[in-house]
């Protein structure tokens, strides 16, 4: 609702306004008024009360009034026959480069990529530059987001100062100021000792810990270490880089017991290591990539950059693995881990390119093909997985279509098939290997604090 | 194109096949009648090295430029007199350092090169790779000259014309490739062009160096030299190549000569024809012994004789497409 906030910006500064108020309102208009929207005829999916019917809602003043039928009038009505309405979906792995690499995302662009996905809440990581890793960085993206005004940005702080591993960040005070985790992410926390009193530290502020899982005097390639990288000729990652710091960390926090979280887990033995500490009742949870579930590092055999990821694309093993800790819970979320990088650097030597893709307007879409559409899991549990589960993880208001919560809400139909086109994307970067894969399944209304971000045309 | 060399044109012979091919990034991607081919078109190259006037106007008004983006002496010379038999005009573009570090990226500074109108960029990168993504970008031809770790098919292809010089035959000899097999792009242009041919390939090298999976693209591996010594027909020793070796992959350069070098002793156990090659440049006395390389079974020399009639046959097709 654009207006509305044009016609604020009218009363406090006037000067400035004519750019934001494209139509004169009269005065008086937007005050007071009680703003309903209804959704009408969709099938309403919310796992956070695993209640799936075809429902209408209700959305009053930026919170949900009502599921049921018969709901009365409203201001203004979506048609959602055919459709499913969900909480709004949840990343909590995405990267916007701001500050630091606005040419490559920046707050509001990465938000508008947001809802164009689906996506109403997003956790971005702290790897900018410089670092998020004090409150007045924190403080810069929560009003960055703000003033984008799409999606609800979380930041994520560093654990240790500018991400060096060495000490740490005032981790306290970015919690205060916002801050919904903590990680190096782009890197792992190489030393153990470091790492410990990181579990332990934020223990006490019962902060989540989002560890990038990569053990570095094992790390460092550009690709999976297999027999396509020794085809190849590039340096290889093992699966073991990845395995050890999972390990190492379960064990660290075995007794520490602080809220722990295995970002993009991508190796066959590191769901089987999560699989074992989560029946074992140790404190952990992971997620996954759309990459991770589509695709191996026989992509990588052209040199083509878009398939060059951290963690890498691994094996068919790998990937089977993954679906498979999907389906029975020991993967937790699915994320995007959406890395925006510039055409002029993914066009360097495969070796000297950086690592990361864009995710999050086709992630929905890909996690369909991948697990809906092979029958791995139902609608109920891609929605859990991507809304109302990483919400609880990263304790965020939302990931639930309950009477009185925010209005979050995506409204998603399956049916529509589109080809991906990284050029019709609203974030900055193209960085994209799924550029032209046909695909189902599409957020056709992402609504926020329950006004419209994104519709479909 | 129409190429004006009459007298030595491989062409009109009855050719098993016809050269398409734009760029050579790779003996992976050539066929055994491709690679057939090329040695065959080498051959009547190498004749016009024994002419008192060692010129053919084949490429005449063509331009090669030799991009090296890496230190190389016998390769990069190789190359230029190859072009200058063929009477192409060769240009020499060397940078030391990598596309990263000088803020323009490789392709390109590439396209600044083929703007000047360019028929032939000759390339050696350290990135395994730039060859195929410059063939991707530029409309001339690429001639990968070494990529990385990844090929470096002259090489290969000029060890394929030595053997088959020397033995008459590739198919059916068994082949070893001894040292650093993991960071060598000529072990992989090896492999790839051997086993094409219908030879037999063993990989030697220290397990760190050697790894198991060459096994699954149809090398055999074997981490003791001593037990293939005997059966061996030709013996690739490659350079321990100690810039690309990142931390110590093996104990002591004493250690690798006592498992892997080429001493006297174990060229004693040798197959009395055993045929010794080594790509260069050769660290005396750590791969191999001196008076081996130098010997009367060393093909060592004829390599470098053979890379110029084998790039300019590359040279000379891939121009001609």
């Amino acid at each position: 609702m654009g207006w509305r906030y044009g016609w604020l910006c009218c009363i406090w500064w006037p000067g400035c306004s004519v750019g934001r108020l494209p139509v004169p309102l009269p005065f008086g208009f937007a005050v007071n008024v009680m703003s309903t929207l209804l959704i009408q005829n969709g099938t309403i999916l919310d796992p956070s009360r695993v209640f799936e019917q075809r429902k209408d809602l209700l959305i009053r003043d930026g919170r949900i009034a009502a599921v049921g039928s018969g709901l009365g009038k409203a201001d203004r009505v979506i048609d959602a026959t055919h459709c499913f309405v969900t909480p709004g979906l949840v990343d909590i792995h995405v990267h916007f480069r701001e500050p630091g690499d606005e040419e490559e995302e920046t707050i509001a662009t990465g938000s508008a990529a947001a809802v164009a996905g689906g996506f109403t809440s997003v956790c971005c990581m702290p790897n900018t530059k410089p670092a998020l890793d004090n409150e007045g960085q924190i403080e810069f993206v929560i009003r960055e987001a703000q003033r984008a005004g799409l999606a609800n940005v979380y930041p994520v702080g560093a654990i240790t100062k500018a991400r060096a591993g060495k000490e740490l960040a005032e981790i306290g005070l970015m919690a205060e100021r916002g801050a919904i985790a903590f990680s190096d992410d782009g890197v792992g926390v190489a030393d153990p000792a470091v790492m410990r009193k990181a579990l332990q530290y934020c223990r006490m502020f019962d902060a989540l810990i989002m560890q990038h899982c990569e053990e570095p005097s094992l790390g460092g390639g550009a690709m999976h270490a297999g027999l396509v990288a020794t085809t190849l000729g590039l340096p290889g990652i093992p699966a073991e880089a990845e395995q050890l710091m999972i390990g190492r960390d379960l064990l660290l926090n075995r007794t520490i017991g602080c809220r722990y979280h295995v970002q993009h887990i991508s190796t066959a033995w590191s769901v089987e290591l999560i699989r074992q500490a989560k029946i074992d009742g140790w404190n952990v949870t992971a997620e996954v990539s759309p990459h991770h579930l589509l695709l191996t590092d026989e992509s990588c055999r052209t040199y083509d950059t878009n398939y060059k990821m951290n963690p890498p694309l691994r094996t068919l093993a790998d990937v089977k693995a993954c679906v498979a800790g999907v389906k029975d819970g020991t993967i937790d979320i699915l994320a995007t881990d959406h890395a925006p990088h510039l055409a002029e650097e993914k066009e360097l030597e495969f070796q000297y390119a950086p690592m990361g893709i864009i995710g999050l307007e086709c992630a929905l879409a890909l996690y369909i093909k991948a697990l809906i559409d092979p029958g791995h899991i139902e609608w109920m549990k891609l929605v859990e997985m991507m809304s109302t589960r990483p919400a609880q993880i990263a304790r965020l208001p939302a990931g639930t279509l309950a009477e009185g919560a925010v209005a979050d809400v995506t409204i998603i139909d399956p049916s529509i098939n589109w080809t991906i086109d990284v050029e019709q994307f609203k974030g900055k970067s193209r960085n994209c290997p799924f550029q032209g894969w046909n695909v189902r399944g599409r957020a056709i209304h992402t609504i926020v604090g329950g006004e419209i971000k994104w519709a479909l045309t | 194109m129409m190429l004006s060399i009459e007298q030595t044109n491989p062409m009109t012979t009855d050719a098993p096949i016809r050269w398409t091919r734009k760029h050579l990034l790779s003996l992976e991607e050539l066929s055994a009648d491709e690679i057939r081919f090329i040695l065959d078109t080498a051959d009547s190259f190498k004749e016009v090295s024994t002419r008192s006037i060692k010129k053919v106007p084949a490429l005449r008004g063509k331009v090669l430029v030799n991009t090296f983006f890496e230190d190389s002496t016998r390769t990069r010379t190789s190359f230029a007199l190859a072009a200058q038999r063929l009477s192409a005009d060769v240009i020499d573009f060397s940078e030391k350092t990598s596309s990263v570090s000088k803020g323009e990226t490789l392709v390109d500074t590439a396209r600044n090169i083929e703007a000047m109108g360019v028929d032939i960029i000759v390339l050696r990168h350290p990135a395994a790779g730039a060859a195929q993504k410059l063939a991707r970008n530029v409309q001339c031809s690429v001639v990968n000259a070494g990529d990385g770790a990844h090929e470096h098919p002259t090489q290969g292809l000029l060890d394929l014309y030595t053997i088959r010089e020397r033995f008459g035959r590739i198919e059916g000899l068994t082949v070893a490739v001894v040292g650093d097999i993991a960071n060598s792009r000529v072990a992989r242009s090896n492999l790839w062009g051997l086993l094409k041919m219908g030879a037999k390939v063993i990989f030697v090298g220290p397990s760190t160096l050697c790894p198991r999976a060459f096994e699954q693209l149809g090398a055999t591996v074997v981490h003791n030299f001593d037990d293939v010594i005997g059966q061996i027909d030709v013996i690739n020793m490659l350079r321990v190549q100690f810039e690309r070796i990142k931390s110590s992959q093996f104990p002591s350069v004493r250690e690798f000569t006592s498992f892997f070098g080429l001493t006297w002793d174990r060229f004693q156990r040798c197959k009395k024809d055993v045929f010794i090659m080594h790509p260069g440049p050769m660290n005396r006395g750590i791969e191999i012994q001196s008076d081996i390389a130098d010997g009367p079974q060393s093909g060592i020399l004829k390599q470098v004789t053979n890379g110029l009639a084998v790039r300019m046959a590359v040279l000379y097709l891939v121009a001609g497409v």
